[in-house]
């Protein structure tokens, strides 16, 4: 059994619940047991580093010292979670002095951070330390003949570590392969979703989506497999948007990957959050029962 | 009137095909650095033996540089690396005998880094400066005090060896 | 002390005397320093006058050491050693102190200067009255030459010497000398095809009697010194007998096993088991390759045996050892290309119509894999539109930071090649355009005038993820034209990348072997970036072509010639002269404790099995002194750098010190040496 310091982060309370569903059950069937911090607290998503670099490390050290207090790795679903905190992680590493200066306002909270843990994608977990073949072995319903479109988005592969291919990443398609999902080539993989550009100039980030959604029809996908829950949010519940804005007619499902790896592992849909689409998934129903 | 700045001697050895090189174009490139280096050339920075560096010392220079190629580009192949190994043993010794680490310098220094080499010696110096003398000769000088010193040194070792209750 | 010595300081014109007050230097010199005899000023000691000043003292008031106070030794020591060589005295009796590069140009306060000035020169007497008489000694030159490496820059060299009457030992690793430019099309800026321009070469060298060609083989050891090296050549085993093959090619014919020609056709064509890279091969002498055979594979086939007309084919050759002896040895090892996987986003190795520059080579090559029809890797479509890529891991922090040379020029070639073989349109996309040889400027306007684009901006992206308009089924080049200011997509059928040139993957094992120093990235290094570009830091040893830095062609031809005419020079000469400044061990001394045996990166100290005392090969030693300050028995001396000399330069630097301090004066103890 392995254990983690679960940190599912706001995304997936509320818009990406279904993928904090899905984690939770898949890694049940994988035996790996996620631990919810007690007490998290919001990362700083995409903006707060800009505004306030000293607070926005403090708010990801906290979530590291609590982990810490418990010797845990600390895991995230969220690909912009997973990266603050992974980021934090390193930079205090190699900034000591920050570290203390932020262990000072860490102490009236009881916690201190010292470095010891390190910080995990949960695909990081699935396919580093749970590993393909085990996954393959545990898997009850292949998804033999389900088209994935794998979209990493950006930040799940930053900062870049050691020898990481950054620019041609094969490990998502590996896992879909595993269990029986058949990939598809997705040139535009590795680009970014639009982000909270929607906001500020909402028709260059909706031509991003446009794009992405365009590269996975030409590629025949049957669906978008995503990893984090903002790439899955702009994907999706843009596409009427996008459709308008273009003329386009998309009509593609956007799931998590948990959720596809749920269904294959054996776990009902309706326990992995599958039937709550914007766009129906529908190619995932014949594996749904 | 202002206190005399103290001015530190520092001996550098040179390596004949890159760092003294080096030298060579600070100078025609009228880099002016601080006058405090006085500089000895050798072939190769392999061949500055450690008791070189002592031996300056004892005689009264308050610092001393090394200087060669750098790591990858020795014109020996790899002796650089050698004077590498036997300076980090040199500053352990050094280390032992109280010295500040900031009086001995290994420097890297290509044919074309004049302008590297000089500001090395600038930062050596002003290091050298703030730590101030170190007249070893002077603490050494043969009034028994040698003698005295190493009855202490033997003393202060045991003392230090004792485990406080 | 009773030496007498000469101390000379140099005005340099104002150089020195601007700032060093040189009449208070020579005056203080010749009242304060034990052993100096005369001391004196001079306008310019390095001129005629200045020089005979130093002889007409050592002649008249018996002069036995020299200082001369002025530039740095690398410019003047030799002049001054001449000098006094020229009076009687023996040159490393003389020593320089450097008071201009180290004092007058780099000091700004007069009086400071002045007093530095002093300390050098009080370093220099000290020391100079502890120096010995040297002598160089002589060694002959063998006149055979080993040239490593079968490319233009090897057949050039080889030719060169070979042609003056010396005997040449060619050892080239592949079967076939020619090189990188046996795989080329055309030349720039020219236009004139390699292959006419480059085999009567490759015949000349098959064909010429001063000429050993060792193909297929490698060198194995390398020992000696300059004039007088020592090297083993394994010849690999072709499995065929060289003496009986005629070179017919009817075996090739025969042979029913094709594979992947991944070396001479960069991976675009075919080759059989049994092959030559290429017709015009020389030696035209076929190898077999036992990975892909069939006999080696399976026990049975052995067809080159059955048609061979001359029973050349022996499947029991074994690899052999040839051992020679040389006076010196050209390194002409050329270069490796980068590898374009390297970089994911160019996409080479996943989109089929990625090339590499050197596939474009070969596609262009009439006698290539396409026959010089320029297509797509379908093998029958013309591409419409082509992309040529520059700076593909050259110019780039990532990869490697140097400008690989010949890119611009020769992407120019491939963009001519394109108007001139196809109707498609060509896009270059260029950080800069390096166009700095004779006519080289004039070719790159030429293609301006031929219609070629040109983008100033380093690409991005190629991608088949097609989005707009036009750009279904294509390529797109994601760039930024910096001239323009936007950014681009750019929709072609075929993208060529430029590829770097990288030092041989196995450069630094290459240079360990002949005892000759790389640069960070693995170029071999020269004597002098300047002055001696193809000389190496081991005498004997020389280099030439891309295998020191990215070359063209021409300056590759050049450096042949440069490294032979080098060689020839040693060859006339006969003899040469081994500089006195070595290490030598006390036998008596020396307890056989090997520590510096393996200190020695030239093998110059060997370890005497019958006495049980290291010995220095003074041919070998190369004077660093690593080993003098290693022993610990103190039984290695170093010539010209003694301990004695150095301590004694020490305590004249540190003069002005030592009177105020109380240290002792160092006593230079002389160890009595046991009978």
């Amino acid at each position: 059994m392995k254990e983690y310091a679960y940190f599912p982060g706001c995304s997936l309370e509320q818009i990406g619940l279904s993928y904090n569903q899905s984690s939770v059950e898949t890694t049940k069937v994988l035996g790996v047991e996620l631990k919810e911090l007690e007490d998290w607290n919001c990362c700083g998503a995409t903006t707060y580093f800009h505004v306030d670099e000293l607070l926005a490390y403090t708010l990801c050290a906290r979530n590291l010292a609590m982990a810490e207090k418990d010797s845990l790795d600390l895991v995230a679903p969220c690909s912009a979670c997973y990266k603050n905190s992974y980021f934090t992680n390193k930079h205090l590493r190699e900034d000591p002095d920050l570290a203390d200066h932020i262990n000072y306002a860490l102490e009236e909270d009881d916690l201190s951070y010292s470095g010891q843990i390190e910080v995990k994608h949960l695909m990081e977990v699935f396919y580093c330390d749970v590993g393909l073949d085990e996954i393959r072995d545990k898997v009850k319903k292949p998804l033999e003949g389900l088209k994935v479109a794998p979209y990493y988005g950006c930040q799940i592969l930053r900062p870049k570590k050691d020898d990481e291919d950054v620019e041609q990443a094969e490990f998502f398609e590996e896992l879909m392969s595993a269990i029986g999902a058949e990939p598809v080539p997705y040139p535009l993989k590795l680009k970014c979703c639009g982000g909270s550009l929607l906001i500020s100039n909402r028709i260059a980030a909706l031509s991003m989506v446009r794009n992405l959604l365009q590269n996975a029809e030409d590629n025949n996908a049957d669906v978008i497999a995503t990893a984090c829950p903002m790439c899955q949010v702009n994907l999706e519940c843009y596409q009427p948007q996008v459709n308008q804005e273009f003329g386009t007619k998309f009509q593609v499902p956007v799931v998590y990957f948990t959720q596809l790896m749920g269904l294959a592992l054996g776990i009902r849909g309706k326990k992995l959050g599958i039937g709550k689409e914007i766009v129906a998934a529908t190619p995932l129903e014949p594996y749904t029962t | 009137m202002a206190e005399e700045r103290f001015e530190p001697k520092i001996v550098a050895f040179l390596c004949n095909w890159c760092s003294y090189r080096a030298a060579d174009l600070a100078g025609t490139a009228r880099i002016k650095y601080q006058p405090n280096v006085r500089m000895i050339r050798v072939m190769c920075s392999g061949r500055v033996d450690p008791t070189f560096v002592l031996k300056a010392l004892a005689l009264g220079a308050d610092g001393v540089m090394i200087a060669g190629c750098h790591p990858g580009e020795c014109h020996y192949l790899e002796q650089n690396y050698k004077a590498m190994r036997r300076f980090s043993m040199l500053k352990h010794s050094l280390r032992a005998l109280g010295l500040e680490e900031d009086r001995v310098r290994l420097q890297w220094a290509s044919a074309a880094e004049g302008v590297q080499l000089a500001e090395a010696i600038n930062e050596m110096v002003d290091q050298v400066r703030a730590l101030g003398p170190l007249n070893w000769p002077g603490n050494w000088s043969e009034d028994g005090e040698v003698e005295a010193a190493i009855e202490r040194l033997a003393e202060e070792h045991a003392e230090a060896m004792e485990v406080p209750a | 002390m009773t030496e007498k010595v000469g101390v000379y300081i140099c005005h340099c014109g104002s150089n020195i005397a601007g700032v060093v007050d040189v009449e208070e230097v020579a005056k203080w010199a010749g009242e304060n320093l034990e052993g100096v005899a005369v001391s004196r000023e001079y306008k310019f000691m390095c001129s005629s006058l200045g020089q005979e000043l130093i002889e007409d003292d050592i002649k008249n008031e018996g002069l036995t050491r020299v200082v001369v106070a002025a530039c740095s030794p690398h410019l003047h020591e030799r002049t001054f050693r001449r000098a006094c060589a020229n009076a009687g005295l023996n040159p490393y009796l003389c020593h320089m102190a450097s008071i201009r590069e180290q004092v007058s140009w780099v000091v700004e306060d007069n009086e400071v200067a002045t007093e530095k000035a002093k300390a050098m020169i009080a370093g220099a007497v000290n020391r100079v009255q502890l120096h010995e008489e040297l002598e160089p000694s002589l060694v002959p030159v063998n006149p055979n030459t080993l040239v490593v490496g079968g490319g233009i820059a090897g057949i050039q060299a080889s030719l060169e010497l070979a042609d003056a009457g010396y005997p040449v030992y060619l050892v080239e690793r592949e079967p076939s000398i020619g090189g990188h430019m046996a795989q080329f099309d055309k030349t720039f800026p020219t236009l004139d095809c390699a292959a006419c321009i480059l085999t009567p070469k490759m015949s000349d060298v098959g064909a010429h009697p001063n000429i050993n060609l060792l193909s297929y083989s490698e060198v194995e050891e390398v020992s000696g010194y300059v004039g007088n090296f020592s090297v083993r050549i394994k010849k690999k085993a072709k499995y065929v007998d060289e003496e009986l093959c005629t070179g017919c090619g009817i075996c090739i014919e025969k042979c029913p096993k094709k594979v992947i020609d991944d070396v001479f056709e960069a991976g675009m064509g075919y080759r059989k088991s049994i092959y030559r890279p290429f017709p015009q091969a020389v030696p035209n002498i076929p190898v077999i390759d036992t990975v892909s055979c069939t006999y080696f594979e399976t026990g049975k086939c052995k067809a080159c045996e059955i048609f061979c007309p001359t029973e050349a084919i022996d499947f029991e050759q074994q690899d052999s050892y040839l051992d020679i002896d040389v006076g010196n040895i050209i390194l002409a090892t050329g270069y490796d290309l980068f590898d374009c996987k390297t970089i994911p986003q160019y996409g080479y190795g996943r989109l089929a119509n990625v090339f590499t520059s050197l596939e474009f080579e070969r596609m262009c090559n009439a006698s290539g894999p396409t026959e010089g029809k320029i297509v797509l890797r379908d093998g029958v479509t013309e591409p419409e539109s082509v992309a040529i890529i520059h700076c593909v891991g050259s110019r780039d922090e990532n990869y490697n930071r140097y400008c690989s040379a010949i890119c611009c020029m020769s992407s120019l070639k491939f963009g001519h090649l394109v108007v001139e073989k196809t109707d498609a349109e060509v896009f270059s996309c260029y950080i800069d355009m390096r166009t700095n040889q004779k006519g080289y400027e004039e070719f790159y306007e030429r293609l301006l005038e031929e219609g070629m684009n040109f983008v100033r901006g380093k690409v991005a992206e190629v991608t088949d993820a097609f989005r707009l308009p036009g750009e279904e089924g294509k390529l797109i080049v994601q760039v930024e034209d910096t001239l323009l200011g936007i950014q681009r997509r750019i929709p072609v059928d075929m993208v060529i990348l430029m590829a770097a040139l990288e030092p041989r993957a196995d450069a630094r094992e290459v240079g360990l072997q002949f005892g000759i120093a790389c640069s960070m990235e693995g170029w071999f290094t020269e004597r002098h970036p300047k002055l001696d570009p193809v000389a190496t830091m081991t005498d004997g040893i020389f280099i030439a072509g891309a295998a020191q830095g990215p070359k063209d062609i021409p300056a590759v031809v050049a450096q042949g010639a440069a490294a032979a005419a080098r060689v020839q020079g040693m060859i006339t000469k006969g003899t040469v002269e081994i500089e006195p400044v070595v290490a030598t061990i006390t036998e008596e001394m020396c307890s056989g404790c090997r520590i510096c045996n393996t200190l020695c990166p030239f093998n110059a100290i060997e370890y005497l099995e019958d006495k049980e005392v290291s010995y220095i090969n003074t041919a070998l030693c190369k004077g660093c002194g690593t080993c003098v300050a290693a022993c610990p028995a103190q039984a290695i001396s170093g010539a010209h750098y003694s301990n004695e000399q150095i301590f004694a330069e020490i305590e004249g630097l540190l003069y002005d010190v030592i009177s105020g301090n109380g240290a002792k004066a160092p006593q230079v103890e002389q160890e009595p040496v046991p009978a």
